[in-house]
This record gives structure tokens, sequence and C-alpha cells, in this order.
């Protein structure tokens, strides 16, 4: 089974071990992510104005490369993952957008959000199935309590990016559960850690995590998982009281053969 | 014979007459064929206006009448009236609307003169291919049926029974009751639920011309006002209810005991057989399929040899009965919305973020906590409740989830729930969020003051926006809009005013009646302001807050108003029919059923007849047949029927045929 | 012909998509926003002002910059009026103008540190920068 995989700058840079053992895992479950050529940066926020286009070209490149090739489009950034998604959102619903972006490309192949986005974990849970994935994990973090940190960018607008109850998610926490680990519910999971406010404001982001850190770890958590680097960096520059990783590093380690 | 039509244009003071030019209007209709006589005047349905119309037939010897005025669902009847007193054939009047239909839409004078006088041609048109109809008449069943069995249920069922009339109440639940008794205190006299409602329980139940069918439903309903017949499906309760004593013994000893208790909302349990409260009526017990040994694997039996009175049997199947009413009341009440969609309250997230009516259980002596408010995670008693109003009501259909409208009763249960913690638990901290605070009855807005100067209860102007389950606390985040400030308060408790919703057996209930239902599932009325308590199709009335939201007070008032519709159609032995009805040209019908399948009120059918052919032989044909008794005049049949053999008196094609030539003339 | 405001005003609902008339004042955008406290006018004071017209004051606030975008308001509001959006719109209308720029390429090094993700820079550029 092959994906087209868009892995986003972040990825390539900071956030290797996200791309790495994403891509790994992969291959343990029997799916492989062939990276879209000479893919550009999604721009990691998603600008809200209906009058952008320059700063969403990007994302439909990218779609229109999975459009020719047949098969979805794999994101596994939380950021990449939502401009993607409200792009290829934008370009199926809003004929005007669509239209003035189709016309600035102008390749003789217009593109109406004819492509599907998954991120990883969709493909864990829809296409892969959890109940497979605990078959292939090895045990090693039984009893060990995560806490799965959504952040926003993979819940909202919920209405645009469907992946789960945004308020009640659980596709992490299976996902958790299947690795072999127990997960931690807690309520700030789905709350913003400041994201990018953390070069200019850091104040309020030390705030932010704060207020998550210290509900993780009243639930008692002793890690936490996410899939977005930007989340993680925050969480961990401002002195998490529990080790932050990446949810594709969990699942690399429940996956590997040495315990 | 020459049709001699008359004119009369009404100015209804400047409703009509603002935008259209009332003068012209009959001018230019009086030069049309067939028109002998034209004014305009004032208001036609007065008394000066309607002996204008009469002298006018008399003097003109009109045969027929045109009056361009309001909507014929206002005003036909008494002109029909007036034409009959005059001595012409009531159904020689014709309607043309030009106020709803012209003057309140347009706004160009000359743009809604023209209309009218379009309109009023096709008026004219039309009546000069009416033919004069007589009315039939059509025998009444002195019967009742309410459906449903809540407060609004008993209510109307008593007072029809007062009047002398059979009532019979389907309930679906294995009492009767419905929401009020599972409320604790009622607003804003904070009497006792229990104690107001199950007088009238009692005397439902003991009311020799009531007849109650609990734990039972509709299943079909055929006919039409007068003449309704009515499956009804007991389901089988697995008891007989004529030897049960209600004597409780096989609810205490019955060894399943863990189910879910829903009278308690589920926060404590039941046995498998069950009464579901004291005072239920009739106070006969129920054995729940999905629960009892007996009946999942045939093993247990032990009520059964319990049972003094020989009442239990595992052999029960459900009934199906049919009986015949002259009306129909729909009393099918509401049920507070999933909180599905609003997890930001964390209601799954949390046993102690709960709703306002499991609060009514909390709060209640008979409930799972005998009526002290102990919060369902740790039984301890919270210190700090926080009132969230307006969850899921006053919603954008923008917003993907809850309900467009005000659910009508939240503000004043709220301010109840709130009085009556600070006046049991004084050292508990109450906040109430709000959006506004809706008061408008009688003590109300007193009633909700009182909550805040008396009890001290805060009122922060604001909605919460997240409550986060932390340890044993319940974070919640709100706005306070007043002070422009970010609250933050650690809650033990959070009680969600959920809206409420028609119960869901509504919509079905509304397609077996043929009564019209709004976008949100609550039944239509004939006139939301002149007929609010009848449904459009005639025979069915309408009680309670299957209508739309609405408290007790307003619910009584309104189960009497229906009760008072059905006496009044009950207490005639036989009703006026509409003569407006289909009928056949049996030698034009090819036998094809197209009508019978569309017809919505079973009124055709087909019959084998002997014709006579050209050509002197006989032959059998099928046909289509009318019963105009059922028929209710909605002209589907016409349009199915391919060979035009299907047509309606007082609406012909040709009818409408000239309606529409002289619109496009 | 309308004035400078009415143009801005009609700019802003335009490139916002929101209907910021259907907003029935419950406050619960700002009952939810994470940056509540370090703003100056809040979610619901945004929705408001632009639907009054009193968008200057709007322009020249810090708190255009305290919006972490991330749709709490627009998830939970009851009317579907996106005040998110709304705060976007109004940001863009600010540095969209000549020298508005929040942020530099040259200023923007006295942030960065070994660890921080290109994800950051990327999107901060986004959302102050034209």
């Amino acid at each position: 089974m092959k994906f087209l995989y868009y892995p986003g700058c972040t990825l390539k840079n900071k956030a290797k071990d996200l791309d790495i053992y994403a891509r790994e895992s992969a291959l343990k479950l029997g799916f492989e992510l062939i990276e879209v050529d000479e893919f550009q940066c999604c721009g990691g926020v998603f600008t809200t104005a209906n009058d952008e286009i320059a700063t969403k070209l990007a994302s439909v490149r990218a779609l229109k490369a999975a459009k020719a090739a047949g098969v979805p489009l794999v994101t596994v950034c939380s950021a990449c993952h939502n401009v993607i998604k409200q792009t290829n959102y934008a370009m199926k619903n809003d004929a005007e957008f669509a239209d003035k972006v189709n016309r600035y490309i102008n390749d003789g192949d217009d593109y109406h959000g004819e492509a599907e986005v998954y991120h990883y974990l969709e493909v864990l849970r829809d296409i892969i199935g959890f109940d497979k994935i605990k078959e292939k994990c090895n045990g090693a973090l039984k009893g060990k309590k995560i806490g799965a940190y959504y952040g926003c960018l993979l819940l909202r607008p919920s209405s645009v990016m469907g992946f789960d109850d945004p308020e009640n998610p659980r596709i992490i926490e299976d996902m958790i559960k299947a690795a072999g680990a127990a997960p931690v519910i807690y309520g700030e999971r789905n709350e913003c850690c400041g994201g990018y406010a953390a070069l200019e404001e850091p104040a309020l982001v030390k705030k932010r995590c704060g207020i998550i850190d210290e509900s993780a770890k009243a639930a008692g958590a002793e890690a936490l998982v996410t899939a977005c680097p930007l989340c993680r960096y925050n969480l961990v520059k401002n002195g998490a009281n529990v080790p932050v990783l990446y949810f594709t590093e969990l699942l690399h380690k429940a996956l590997s053969e040495e315990i | 014979m020459q049709q001699r039509i008359g004119v009369f244009v009404c100015h209804c003071g400047t409703n009509i007459a603002a935008t259209v030019d009332v003068s012209a209007v009959a001018a230019a209709l009086g030069r049309e064929p067939g028109v002998v006589f034209a004014r305009d005047y004032q208001y036609m349905c007065s008394q000066a206006g309607q002996d204008m119309i009469k002298d006018a037939i008399k003097e003109y010897k009109l045969t027929g009448i045109v009056v361009c005025s309001c909507s014929p669902r206002m005003h036909e009847a008494t002109f029909r009236k007036t034409a009959a007193a005059a001595g012409i054939n009531p159904y020689m009047v014709e309607i043309a609307n030009i106020r709803e239909q012209c003057s309140w839409i347009h706004k160009d004078k000359d743009e809604g003169t023209e209309k009218a006088i379009i309109l009023g041609r096709a008026a004219i048109a039309k009546v000069c291919l009416n033919v004069p109809l007589t009315a039939g008449e059509i025998p009444v069943t002195k019967r009742a049926l309410v459906i449903g069995g809540g407060i609004a249920g008993i209510q109307t069922a008593l007072d029809i029974a007062d009047a002398g009339f059979e009532v019979d109440i389907v309930e679906k639940k294995p009492t009767i009751g419905g929401k009020m008794a599972q409320l604790d205190k009622t607003f804003p006299t904070l009497d006792c639920a229990a104690c107001i409602l199950t007088p009238k329980m009692v005397d439902a139940g003991q009311n020799e011309k009531i007849h109650i069918y609990s734990y039972s439903e509709v299943v079909s309903v055929g006919g039409f006002v007068g003449n309704f017949t009515v499956q009804i499906k007991k389901k089988a309760r697995y008891v007989d209810e004529t030897k049960c004593t209600g004597c409780g013994l096989c609810t205490e000893k019955c060894p399943v005991k863990n189910v879910p208790n829903e009278f308690n909302l589920g926060m404590d349990t039941r046995h498998a057989v069950y009464i579901p409260f004291a005072q239920a009526v009739p106070k006969v017990a129920t054995i729940d399929p999905n629960y009892c040994l007996m009946l999942k694997n045939g093993k247990c039996g032990l009520c059964s040899k319990l049972c003094g009175a020989g009442a239990i049997n595992y052999k029960q199947e459900d009934e199906i009965i049919e009986n015949k009413y002259g009306a129909i009341v729909a009393a099918t009440g509401y049920n507070p919305i999933s909180m599905d969609k609003f997890d930001e309250f964390a209601y799954s997230q949390s046993k102690d973020v709960i709703t306002s009516l499991e609060f009514e259980r909390l709060m209640n002596a008979a409930g799972p906590t005998g009526g002290v408010l102990l919060r369902p995670s740790d039984n301890e008693h919270p210190k700090t409740i926080v009132f969230v109003q307006c969850v899921g009501s006053r919603c954008s259909a923008d917003a993907g989830k809850g309900k467009e409208y005000c659910s009508k009763i939240c503000c004043m249960y709220t301010a109840k729930h709130a009085m009556l913690t600070r006046e049991k638990y004084p050292d508990t901290d109450v906040y109430v969020f709000y959006i506004d605070v809706r008061t408008p009855g009688k003590n109300f807005d007193e009633f909700y003051r009182r909550a805040a100067e008396q009890y001290g209860v805060h009122y922060i102007k604001g909605m919460v926006g997240k409550v986060s389950p932390e340890g044993k606390k319940l974070k919640v985040r709100g706005s306070d809009l007043i002070a422009d400030k970010q609250l933050h308060i650690d809650a033990d408790l959070v009680v969600l005013a959920a809206a409420i919703e028609p119960d869901k057996t509504a919509r079905p209930l509304a397609t077996m009646l043929t009564a019209s239902m709004d976008t949100n599932d609550f039944f239509t009325e004939a006139h939301p302001k002149l007929r609010p308590v009848e449904s459009p199709t005639a025979g069915v009335f309408l009680s309670g807050c299957c209508q739309g939201p609405k408290d007790i007070p307003e619910t009584v008032a309104q189960a009497g108003a229906a009760a008072s519709k059905v006496i009044g159609l009950l207490c005639h032995d036989k009703l006026t029919a509409n003569p407006c009805v289909a009928h056949s040209d049996e030698w034009m019908c090819n036998g094809c059923s197209s009508c019978e399948n569309v017809c919505p009120y079973h009124a055709i059918t087909y019959v084998e007849k002997e014709f006579r052919m050209p050509d002197r032989t006989t032959k059998i044909r099928r046909v289509a047949s009318v019963n105009p008794a059922v028929c209710q005049g909605c002209g589907a049949c016409t349009v199915a029927c391919p060979s035009g053999a299907m047509d309606l008196f007082g609406f012909s094609g040709k009818q409408i045929s000239a309606e529409v030539d002289a619109i496009c003339r | 012909m309308k004035s400078k405001n009415e143009l801005l005003r009609e700019n802003i609902i335009r490139t916002s998509g929101a209907d910021v008339k259907k907003c029935m004042k419950c406050g619960k955008c700002s009952g939810t926003c994470p940056s509540y406290d370090e703003m100056e006018y809040h979610p619901h004071q945004f929705v408001y002002m632009v639907e009054t017209g009193d968008i200057e004051p709007l322009l020249n606030s810090e708190s255009l910059y305290k919006c972490l975008t991330c749709f709490a308001c627009v998830d939970r509001c009851p009317r579907g009026v996106q005040p998110a959006k709304v705060v976007e719109a109004v940001r863009l209308a600010a540095i969209r103008q000549q020298g508005k720029n929040r942020l530099t390429p040259d200023g923007v090094e006295k942030y960065l540190d070994d660890e921080i993700p290109q994800q950051a820079i990327v999107s901060a550029f986004r959302k102050y920068t034209k």
C-alpha cells in the first residue's frame, strides 16, 4: 500500500524523529510513504482570509500531485495537515477561490479538491485499524501512563478537519492503547499551547504550557505524545514535568523487535 | 345560464389600500365579461360590507361573487355565509387574495394594483365555471384519543371526561405522569410537582370515562375527523394488569438489580421487574425483557412464584387493539437534547456535569440520593455549583449543532434550582451564567430577582467556554461580560440547561395523522394566533410541548383549550362535510391505481363494475371509486391520474385552466 | 461616497467571510479564549466593534498579535460567527498597510534558539508580515 507523503519543512530539520519513525513504522505496518517531489513549505498556518491566494499555492501543488498520482496525500505534522486540509476544503467548496487559484497556476489541469487528505493517525485508524496495530506491538509499553496532547491544529475548525470529536477526541488515546500503554485523559489536551506566539510572546506561551503540563501531571501522565513539532518545542522549552514525544516515536517503540 | 358576477374589493383599512389602488381595481374588474357589479369598500367583512354584498346579490340578481380581500383562510367562510343568506349557493363565492399575496409583499403601488387586477380576473374566470355544491353530513364517533400521558395529556383527558365523553390515553411508558413526575418543585410557587400532579394521575386512573393504555403505542391511524380508526399496540409487560395489585413484592425480590433506572435518568438502578415510582398509574409491575433472566434464557421465574395474585405471565405477547375515535389529541411532549455535540462542557467526561433534569432528580426526595444534594462521582456535597444556561438553545443553523429556538423554560427552572440550593445549603456558592434572563410570566421576574437578591445567587452575564475535569474539581472557564473579565471557577458540580426538543415519536405520529410539523419537529397549528391548539388536519388537536416549548401553567392552559375544542367537536351528532372532493369519470378511468397509490387519506378504492359498452355488450371494468366522506380534497389524485378521469369539485381542471388563462391574458 | 471606515468594515467582513450580525453577545468566545488575559480587546469585542464600525482602535491594538488562531472560539460559538476569522481580517487590514510589517527577516534573529522548529518561524511570518 502506497501513499503520497507530505513531510513539510520542519520534519526535514528540527523534527526529524517525527518523520523517520513515521516512515519506519509505516513499513512495519505494511504501507509506504512516497515523498512529494520538490514539495514546498505549507506556510505553517492557514490564512483564513478568503482573498489570500499566494499563501495557499504550495498546498494546492501538493494536492494536485496526489490527484495526479491517484493516491491519498498523507501528512504527519499537525500544522501541515491543518493547512493542507483547510486549503483542500476551500478548493472544493469555495468556487471563487478555486477559480482564482486555478487561473494563477494555469497548467491545464484545474483542481477542485479531488485529492483525499489523511493525517497519519487517520491512516492508522481508518485504513490499517488499531486492532491490527495492537497485534504487531511488542508490549514494551505495558503500564506506561501516556497523555495525548492534541493541541488545536488537528481538531479545529472541526467542520473542516473532521478529524475526531473536537471536545473529546480519542484517536491518539486509541493509538496509545494499541501500542500497549495506558492513555491518560486530561482536561487541557485540546487547548492551545501558544503556537507561533513562541517568538514574540514567550510569557503567554509559558503560561499556556504551564496550564497544559499541570493538567497532564495532575491526571498522572508519565509522558505526553503530540503530532506537532511546535507544540513539542513549546512544552519542552517551558519546562514540562514529563517527557514530550512524537506519537510516531511511541508507535515505533511499540513496533520495534528489540524490547 | 349566463353568469352574473359581482366583484367586491376590500380596502382592509390601509392594509390593502396603501399599496393597491382599490378603486382602479374595482373599475378594471367591472369591465370583465360576466361582471355586472363591481365596488370597493373599506372593510368588506364588516356588517356594512356584508350588507352591501347581500343587497347587490338581490338587486343585481348575481349568480356568483368575487371578493378581493385577505386570505380565504381568514374570511372565506364569512363571505360564503353572506352569500347563502342572500340566497345563492355558498360555493359560488371566490376569494382573490390581494392582501397576503399582493399588498403585503409589494411596495410599488402601480405593481400592486396591476397584480390585484390580475388576481381578481383569475377569480372571476374561475367563479364563472363554479357550480353550486351541497355539503353532505358525516357522523361523529363520540370518543377521543389522547396520545401521551404527561401533564398535557392527563389534563386534556380529564377535561374531556368531565364533559361526559369517553377518552383514551395512550402512553408509551409503563405509567402516566411524564416529565412533571420527575420534577422536584415547580416555579414560581415552589409547590412540589408530585403533590399537584399525582392527584390528577389518580383522577385519570379512576375516572370511569378515561381508559389508560400504558406501555402502549399508536401504530396506525386511518379515517378522518369524527371517524378515525386507530390501532394501538399494547406492548407485552409480562404482567396481567387486571390481576396485579401493585404490591411491589416482585420488584423487591427480583435478582436482577443492575438495570439503569430511566426514571432517575440512569443515576441509580432498578430491578428487571419494576414499577417506575411509588405513585405510578396504573400501579402495575412491568418486566423488562432486555434484563429478565426468565425471558432471556428461561432461568429464574422467581417473581412468578412470589406473586400471590398470579399476575406474572412470561408468555404474554404484544396485542393490537383497534378503536374508533372522533378526535385525536397529540400530547407527545419533549426531551432534553443530547449533549454529545457540546462536550466543551464535558458532560460525557465527568459524572459531575449533569443536565437540569438530572439535577431535579438529585434534589427530589424520591430521587437517587433521597433528596440530599450529593454529586454523582463521590457522593460529596458540592460546595460550588455552576449553572450554564442556553446549552444548545438559540444556536444558529451555521453552528451545525443545537436548536435555533429559545427553550423558554430554562431561565425559570435554573432560578429555581439556584434558589433551592441556596436555601437548603447556604454554604454553597452558586453561579448562573446567562446570556439573557427571560422571565415573561406572572410572578416570574419577581421569582428570578428573589434568587439574585434574597438568596445571593451570583448571576453572571456571559457564557461558559470550557469545562475541564481536573481531579475532583471541574475547572470552569467563562466570560463575565459586565466586568470584562474571564472567570475561572473551580466547581464541584456543573449543571447544563439543555435545550428541549420534541419527543422522537412525534415525527412518525405526525405522518400517521397527516398533521404538519415545522423544521424542528414541533407540530404546527392551524393558525399561530387564532387557532393555536388545532392542527391544520381536521379533528387533530395539540396539547403541551409537542407544539412548542412551554412551562406547566401554559401546558395546562393549552391542554384545557385542546379539550374544549375536542368537546366542541364531539358534542355534534353530525359534521358538515367538505363538498370540494374528488370524483372520477368512470368511463375515462383506465383502472391504473395511480390515484389510489397517492391518496394520503385512503379515500380511493377500486371496484369491479359492469358497464354496458357502445357495441351493446357488457364488460366488467375495474374503476376508481372515491369515498367523499374520507376525501379531504387535496387534489393529489387529479394530478396523478394519467387519463384525466379524476377531477375535484370546486377546483376542476377546467377552472384551474381558466384561472391560468386569465392570469396569462 | 462611503467613508474610509465604512470601506474598512466592508473589507473586513468580506475577507473574513464572517457574519458579525449573527452574534447574540453571549461572550462564549471570550469565555474560552486562551489569550484572554493578554488582550486589550477580547474576541467578542472584535466582533462587536467590527459590527458597529469602531475599527480604528482594533487596528492599533496589540491584541491583534495575541490571538493564537486556535479556533476554540470558532468551534464553540453557538452562532457560527467565527471570531478568529474576524481577528485575522483586522490583523491583515493592519499589516497590509505600507511599513506595518510586524516582523522582518533582520529582526527575527533575536527570537531564535537552536531548537526552535522552522514551523514557528514561517507561521510567525505568515501571521505578522505581509
